[in-house]
């Protein structure tokens, strides 16, 4: 097996850290935390991104990797900060009951994911292909995620954190999406950030918490 | 030949329904212009269809394809001799309730007269629509919009809460009905998705799949035509319904059903079994009978005639079964016979229903009343009506000359063949079908007494009922136009089956021959077995009557002395001693208890203000209907709890699915 260039090596290290902070996400309880790690993961995105358009030479990437950085790292994890600390839950936590259960799933989800993008990283036919498993395992992971958390705060996160894995997923995939769909996913995603700011303030306004179990009282009685 | 085919004639008078429909827009408020004048030429279109599709009964099948339609679909359209039978009843009631519609309407009732004008036309155009489809798409369409508009038309008093409810409830079997239908085109494609119905033709089913097929039909239609136990939604949706459309539902609506299943079983499937006839039969025979016993139970006027109408629709549905029998046994003849005598009781009942449910609108405009127990002694303030409504009366309770007889003459003459039959069984069995609807036509008979009596004849029930005046000129046309049809139909069968008999042979291949029969004397098979000359009972009937006031006029002393008839000397009769319509139907009700879930509230003894109340409705709601409600609101329930209202429960519903299917995939 031939050795890798050194850019598809720093390719690889790109997606495992992406895997890494899915993973540290999946584990995190604090809320400042995940925004932080969201961040992170975002950065790590825009390399990636960059990488490949070094790579390729694709221009449209490179527009892509400033889009990521310009929403992903900055304006949302600021966006995010802003509503904590109006909100004040700056030092909310997760009542999670079963990290290490939750992390031992995650696992199995991974192993999953990397069946499942066998199949398709042999139809494609770019040289990102190893990296599919990747981008799958860090979507189902972020799902996870979001299951797993009962503050909207943190389902929030988890919910962008899986936009970054089809991100990342359809880079490897087929080397980004269109321009045309990636502006128009990057709009969707800043338009419901910040419906669902809105919505923050309601909900607390309703049940003095943003805690998601309270909406149980919202069912219908049979 | 005319410059037009029949074909395009029709469909141009179609669409002139449409086209009088949508001006009903123009001027929605306006009862003079969309009320009375676009009535009046829907009306003359109606007329112009009846006479293409009286041309069009013996010319040979048209066919035409309409550029519009879904790609790859277009609307294939055929005008042949069963829908020319079916073109001809729709276009001359529709002659009749048009005109009487022009009269009827008012400001102030619910939809506005230019909706209600959309919607009644549309319904029109959608009947006829069903009628010439020749293709699965063309069919559906023209059925939904036909199902959609009637029940627009259901509930044009929608601030009514039970009109509402009715509306519903019709709509829900409708689209029962409906999916049955789709389901059974989808049986006949056999596999080839061709869904013209000339492909279907050309394709010859399996067994097991042609009953698929009609059964799937038989249940679809069978919602829409309202026999028993899918006839729940009639009686509630056809009083409900202003009286012009009660009549259409009634009289044109119900039809569309039967010619769906004589389309499907006969001409689509091609080759029927004879044992689906009996299944025809026996659900024809039972809605017969249950539809007459609940129409003597019943004490509003329109909610008898919902119930008579059932009873219609079964024997007319016997008929059919009768024919499939013959049919797939191979006895083309007799099958044409029944073919004949159920054709001919749709377009009786087709008339005399219509008739007799606008007679009953132009007593609730006089009187704004639909229970029986306050009408009454209505004859005297609207002889017009009263003399037009007693011809259909007496013509739907088989009274000879008049139309209703003969059809159930032939109907009858049909069972009396049935010992021909190769099966030892069945032509033992049969015979009683015959007593059944011997039975009906009594009780018919019995029900229309009471309708008559009860509304036109006594003394009124109420004080304001003599201030009821008789219904306008156009209303007064409409109904003469609808008696006048029942007593050509009834004067005229041999040339009536003439003209029935093309359907009959593009049905089931040989019609009814001439068998020694004059134009006046009718003679199905052989004039030995039996004939009937109903212009020679009417001459005779008439000169009896003539003869007799001649005679009395003769030989009277002429001392004429006036007082109530029947009050046997008692001399101070009022309204309350008469028969009332619970009264009437009490033996009725008394003989057949079993059908009938009643609650009665019998005064004591010593009640000052004693009063008398029952109340009676359809076992088969109970039986049926409620348990099924029950089973549809437990399984929904279950379903129900899926939703436990945590959104983590929501998203790992998502979750799990997604793995699933990228395992299926991945599989």
């Amino acid at each position: 097996m031939a050795p890798l260039s050194w850019d598809l090596q720093l390719l690889n290290v790109c997606a495992a850290l992406l895997l890494l902070l899915a993973f540290a996400m999946l584990s995190q309880r604090r809320i400042v935390t995940l925004v932080d790690l969201l961040a992170l993961q975002g950065a790590v995105l825009c390399v990636a991104t960059a990488l490949v358009a070094w790579r390729t030479g694709k221009s449209h990437l490179y527009l892509s990797a400033l889009l990521t950085l310009g929403l992903k790292v900055l304006f949302l994890p600021w966006l995010l900060r802003r509503l904590i600390r109006r909100l004040d839950v700056y030092w909310d936590t997760e009542p999670m009951a079963n990290i290490g259960g939750t992390m031992l799933l995650g696992l199995l989800i991974v192993i999953f994911a990397f069946g499942l993008a066998q199949p398709i990283s042999a139809l494609a036919n770019t040289s990102t292909k190893s990296t599919i498993g990747i981008a799958v395992a860090v979507t189902l992971l972020a799902f996870l995620t979001m299951i797993t958390r009962k503050k909207a705060m943190s389902q929030i996160v988890g919910f962008l954190s899986m936009e970054n894995g089809l991100f990342f997923a359809a880079m490897s995939a087929t080397y980004g999406m269109p321009m045309v769909v990636e502006l128009g996913v990057a709009l969707d995603v800043l338009v419901a950030m910040l419906v669902l700011g809105v919505f923050f303030f309601q909900i607390r306004e309703r049940f003095e918490s943003l805690d998601l179990h309270h909406f149980e009282s919202l069912k219908e009685e049979k | 030949m005319m410059g037009m085919s029949s074909l395009s004639t029709c469909l141009a008078l179609l669409a002139g329904w449409i086209v009088i429909g949508i001006a009903g827009l123009a001027r929605p408020m306006s009862v003079r212009f969309a009320g009375r004048a676009l009535f009046l030429a829907g009306a003359l279109c109606g007329a112009g269809l009846a006479l293409v599709s009286l041309w069009a009964l013996n010319a040979p099948p048209e066919q035409a394809v309409l550029p519009i339609g879904l790609p790859d679909l277009p609307f294939h359209l055929r005008l042949d001799a069963l829908s020319a039978v079916f073109l001809l009843l729709l276009g001359v009631t529709s002659v009749g309730t048009s005109v009487f519609g022009a009269g009827y309407f008012r400001a102030g009732e619910g939809t506005a007269p230019g909706l209600l004008c959309l919607q009644y036309h549309v319904f029109l155009a959608s009947m006829g629509f069903v009628l010439i489809a020749n293709d699965a798409y063309a069919f559906m369409f023209a059925w939904e919009i036909m199902a959609l508009a009637s029940y627009f038309l259901v509930t044009t008093q929608h601030r009514i809460a039970e009109i509402r409810r009715a509306g519903f409830l019709y709509l829900l079997i409708a689209h029962l009905g409906a999916l049955g239908i789709l389901l059974c085109f989808g049986v006949l494609q056999g596999g080839h998705w061709e869904m013209t119905f000339d492909a279907m033709r050309a394709l010859r089913l399996g067994p097991q799949w042609a009953t698929c097929a009609f059964l799937l039909a038989f249940f679809g239609f069978g919602a829409k035509a309202g026999l028993v136990p899918l006839h729940v939604w009639l009686p509630e949706a056809h009083p409900a319904a202003p009286s012009p459309v009660s009549a259409l539902m009634s009289a044109v609506m119900l039809k569309m059903a039967l010619y769906g299943i004589l389309r499907v079983s006969f001409d689509l499937i091609g080759a029927p079994l004879w044992w689906w006839g009996l299944i025809a039969l026996g659900v024809g025979l039972f809605s017969a009978l249950y539809g007459v016993v609940f129409a003597a139970a019943q004490t509003d006027m329109k909610r008898l005639l919902a119930y008579s109408s059932i009873e219609n629709i079964g024997i007319a549905c016997a008929g059919l079964g009768l024919a499939l029998v013959f049919a797939g046994l191979g006895m083309a003849s007799l099958a044409a016979l029944a073919v004949i005598a159920m054709l001919y009781h749709c377009l009786n009942h087709a008339l005399m229903k219509s008739l007799l449910f606008l007679g009953t609108g132009a007593v609730l405009h006089a009187t704004g009343q639909r229970n029986l127990g306050k009408l009454g002694g209505l004859m005297r303030y609207m002889p017009w009506t009263a003399w037009l409504t007693l011809i259909g009366a007496l013509a739907i309770a088989s009274l000879p000359p008049l139309n209703g007889f003969v059809s159930e003459w032939l109907l009858l003459q049909a069972f009396l063949f049935t010992d021909q039959i190769p099966r030892t069984f069945i032509n033992m069995l049969l015979p009683l079908g015959a007593a059944v609807v011997a039975l009906s036509a009594a009780l018919a008979a019995y029900v229309m007494v009471k309708f008559y009596g009860v509304i036109f004849l006594g003394v009124p029930r109420e004080g304001t009922l003599v201030r009821a005046h008789d219904c306008g000129r156009l209303e007064r046309f409409g109904l003469a136009w609808l008696a006048a049809g029942c007593v050509l139909l009834g004067l005229l069968p041999v040339q009536v089956i003439a003209r029935l008999n093309a359907a009959a042979i593009l049905l089931v291949g040989t019609g009814l021959g001439e068998h020694g029969q004059r134009w006046w004397l009718l003679a199905p098979l052989t004039q030995g077995r039996a004939s009937y000359g109903p212009i020679a009972f009417f001459v005779g009937v008439l000169s009896i009557v003539l003869l007799t006031a001649l005679v009395v006029r003769l030989f009277y002393h002429g001392r004429v002395r006036f007082s109530l008839p029947w009050d046997c000397g008692f001399g101070q009769l009022d309204a309350r001693m008469q028969d009332s319509a619970e009264g009437f139907g009490q033996p009725v009700r008394h003989v057949f208890q079993p059908f009938f879930r009643i609650e009665r509230e019998l005064p004591s003894a010593f009640d000052n203000a004693p009063k008398y109340r029952v109340i009676v409705t359809d076992r088969v709601w109970y039986a049926l209907y409620e348990p099924l409600v029950g089973l549809v609101r437990r399984a929904a329930n279950g379903v129900a709890w899926l939703q436990q209202g945590r959104v983590t429960t929501y998203l790992l519903y998502g979750f799990v699915t997604l793995l699933v299917l990228l395992g299926v995939v991945l599989a």
